[in-house]
């Protein structure tokens, strides 16, 4: 817990003993086609840097995302779509690689928490709120209003 | 010499913490008031001899004692003397001696403060203490010493991870600490009242000024930490779900969510269980984070098992007071009476459903934090769970508990008026839109989730403060009354004010990144970037030579419509005894948005790599946690909170008018 990040940092500095400064997206990379650039840039924001702790292709200083991240554009100019482009990778390299893991089987527990949390509570909630509710004041008998009647 | 006798207090904190475990408690159940007072002068030596300890280890940094190991591995006698000085705990034995320190210090705190407070629940809650502190000088003393001496000592130290030599490191963990440790001391409150049985309205109120400070802490050092990597790491990020920043992240969820139902609980004697419940899990989930990142098992699974001495001491420090507290939450929380009666329109049940929804957030995180781990443990398939993961779950509970603020905060206590809240929230709600709408004019289209977000964000912060200037406001009225009656309010409904509106600031900024400008290019000297309503020109590269690294430094001139507006130096840092390269990003702040330069190779021909932005409004990110964290302050201030520090201090209470504040609205 020392500071923050600090397993982030430590890998980020053994990335960087790559020869130069390497770093994150390189000039040498951009494609000269700007949409093609800004779908590849979305692409690696959900990849996963596979050498670095946790970190995309699209942050990290790392060769391998640097040679991933030039894989990426390669597939893009050759006219692939943005899922064809993910489904290669991860059949070369697994689900590890997706940031966003797929909802499957084996998932299905991830995905569900948010609404499986809120669904319990919920339920929880509503009954303690029945069961708390303050009884209304009985209604007032004939004779009661009756004697109200005046007022 | 120094050194030894800081080691030797260390150990005597030890048997302090022993008896500080033992005696008080049995003081308690005995009903022998010799004992139960043992509690506050053993809370005060520890805290005395842990400060004895860590000022030792300070000194042996301060002098370059390369004798000691921690010393040897982390300094180097030419580093900076403020990097030494933080440098005490930019590691890992010094990081923990710091934490225990801390826990002495808020142990210390509830002894002499809590004067007010009832004898046994003290004793009880120091008596917590004291096992928490006992485990973890145990795991300090027998697995993370930071007094092992090495002879023969080397001639010159290994450096300081250059990463970390920065001002950050002086200041985010001691504040991340006092906010994870601070939530020590509501755990031990909430085991103690476990204990006794006890646990009522006056409960509530000697333990939320604690909660309160945990949170500031907390959210200061989430703040802080996120600023530093966000100018450290060099390519624009300031959160990057990181497993250690998630780590951070659930208590403060969870804290946040123990703040509101412990204000249910001392209002009106509801949700007591779950308010112990949170308090528990706040703790819990410090201890987590404090595993997560001291065990090694975040970077993999079997990296735990290579070392596992550390790993498995924590583990078992964890599952003991995790498993112990909920075990004993199970078989005693029961029996604690429950009161309340809430109507389903009503600030309660608002306050329910925060709680509902922050639950489902760090749930969520935790979820998404452990599930790899999990699922390679037990299928070994893996998988990784990234930001646009947490980003697509949290953001609809995000919106959804934005969205929900403004009305919680209209509601009366007890019975509230739906439609009442509902027209106060309006007028926040055309501010949004309005907002909303003249962006989309102003800029003609734009991303729709910016737009839709920094509606949200003006939405939340007018909204924050309908519900006070209702209560102030009155048509009519002179000026001067409505001032007596804002003077009159009670602190803490400004200070929810101000930190709700705190998360608005906040909001506003992480919207505003929509509207961001990124230029990745090779830049010539003298080559203007244009940068949204601004141009970067790097005029020249200088050479120049540091304490403990050389740099190379490229001056820039910010200038808009052709008139210099600022100058920046973005750096290249070589630190020779680590072989390693840093890239110092240069920020220049324009308004609330700023420029961010980080620099990359260069090139023979004399332009060199840059990766440029601009970034609205991005500070709004960080000044919305600072703002959070005032509101906290302010809240805690109020009158009826400290009385859980100290006597009730004898105040005449400001003239309010009683009619600007009836104590359903409070």
């Amino acid at each position: 817990m020392t500071p923050l990040r600090r397993i982030l940092l430590l890998s980020i500095v053994s990335a960087g003993l790559a020869p130069g400064l390497a770093r994150a997206v390189q000039p040498d990379e951009v494609l000269p086609n700007p949409n093609l650039e800004a779908r590849a840039r979305d692409i690696s924001a959900g990849l996963r840097c596979l050498v670095c702790q946790n970190q995309s292709i699209d942050d990290s200083k790392a060769e391998f995302a640097r040679d991933l991240r030039l894989l990426v554009r390669e597939r893009l100019n050759l006219g692939e779509s943005d899922e064809q482009v993910r489904d290669f990778l991860v059949k070369r390299y697994g689900n590890f690689i997706l940031l966003r893991p797929p909802l499957d089987l084996e998932t299905t527990f991830l995905w569900g928490m948010p609404v499986l949390v809120l669904a319990a509570g919920g339920i929880a909630l509503l009954f303690r709120l029945r069961r708390l509710q303050p009884t209304p004041a009985a209604p007032l008998s004939q004779a009661e209003r009756d004697r109200l009647a005046p007022y | 010499m120094i050194v030894e006798t800081g080691h030797y207090a260390l150990a005597l904190a030890l048997a302090v913490a022993l008896l500080q475990s033992v005696l008080p408690l049995w003081g308690t159940r005995s009903g022998d008031s010799e004992l139960t007072s043992i509690a506050v002068p053993a809370a005060i030596t520890q805290f005395l001899l842990l400060g004895y300890a860590f000022a030792a280890l300070t000194y042996a940094h301060v002098v370059s004692d390369f004798s000691l190991v921690t010393v040897a591995e982390n300094s180097l006698t030419t580093k900076p003397l403020v990097y030494k000085l933080a440098g005490v705990w930019g590691n890992h034995e010094g990081s923990m001696l710091l934490w225990v320190l801390i826990l002495a210090a808020f142990g210390a705190a509830v002894a002499i403060l809590g004067r007010g407070m009832a004898k046994e629940l003290r004793a009880n809650t120091l008596t917590v203490q004291g096992w928490i502190s006992f485990a973890f000088l145990c795991f300090i003393l027998f697995t993370s010493d930071p007094f092992v001496r090495r002879f023969p000592a080397p001639f010159e130290g290994q450096d300081l991870n250059p990463l970390l030599q920065d001002a950050g490191l002086a200041i985010h963990p001691p504040l991340l600490y006092l906010g994870y440790v601070g939530s020590s001391i509501v755990f031990s409150f909430a085991v103690a009242a476990l204990i006794s049985g006890r646990l009522d309205a006056a409960w509530a109120r000697y333990v939320r000024p604690w909660i309160l400070i945990a949170w500031i802490f907390l959210t200061l050092g989430i703040a802080m930490g996120s600023y530093w990597a966000y100018y450290t790491l060099g390519w624009g990020g300031f959160w990057f779900w990181d497993p250690v920043e998630n780590a951070s992240l659930m208590p403060w969820l969870a804290g946040t969510a123990l703040l509101h139902s412990a204000a249910v609980m001392e209002k009106r004697e509801a949700l007591k269980i779950w308010t112990l419940f949170l308090a528990i899990l706040t703790f819990s989930l410090s201890l987590l984070g404090t595993f997560l990142v001291r065990s090694g098992v975040l970077t993999s699974v079997h990296s735990f098992a290579s070392d596992p001495t550390r790993g498995v001491f924590i583990l078992i420090i964890l599952s003991t007071f995790i498993g112990g507290s909920l075990a004993l939450y199970a078989w005693r929380a029961p029996s604690l009476s429950q009161r309340g009666l809430f109507a389903p329109v009503s600030r309660e049940s608002a306050l329910a459903v925060n709680n509902l929804l922050l639950t489902a957030c760090c749930a969520t995180v935790l979820t998404g934090t452990l599930y790899p781990l999990a699922l390679e443990a037990l299928t070994g398939d893996k998988i990784s769970v990234g930001a646009p993961f947490f980003n697509l779950t949290l953001g609809p509970l995000l919106a959804l508990i934005v969205l929900l603020m403004p009305i919680g905060q209209s509601l009366a206590w007890k019975r509230g008026d739906l439609l009442g809240a509902a027209q106060r929230a309006t007028v926040a709600a055309l501010g949004g839109l309005v907002v909303a709408l003249v962006l989309v004019a102003v800029i003609q289209g734009g991303p729709v989730l910016a737009t839709v977000g920094l509606g949200l964000a003006v939405y939340l912060i007018v909204g924050s403060f309908a519900d006070v200037i209702s209560r102030i406001w009155a048509r009519g009225q002179p000026i001067r009354v409505m001032l007596a009656r804002a003077v009159g309010l009670p602190r803490s409904a400004w200070g929810a004010a101000i930190a709700h509106a705190g998360l608005g600031v906040t909001l506003m900024g992480l919207a505003a990144t929509g509207w961001g400008v990124e230029r990745i290019a090779t830049v010539k000297l003298g080559q203007g970037i244009d940068l949204g309503p601004y141009q970067a020109t790097i005029e020249n590269l200088q050479s120049r030579q540091g304490p403990n690294y050389s740099e190379v430094l490229a001056y820039t001139v910010i200038s808009r419509g052709g008139a210099a507006v600022a100058t920046v130096e973005p750096a290249k840092r070589s630190f020779p005894v680590r072989q390693t390269t840093v890239s110092e990003a240069g920020i220049v702040t324009l308004g609330f948005g700023q420029i961010y330069i980080s620099l990359g190779d260069q090139h023979a021909d004399g332009s060199i790599d840059a990766r440029m932005f601009w970034k609205p409004l991005v500070t709004a990110i960080w000044i919305g946690g600072v703002i959070m964290a005032f509101g906290g302050i302010v809240s805690l201030s109020d009158r009826r909170l400290r009385i859980g520090f100290a006597r009730r201090a004898v105040r005449v209470r400001a003239a309010a008018n009683p009619a600007a504040a009836p104590q359903a609205a409070e």
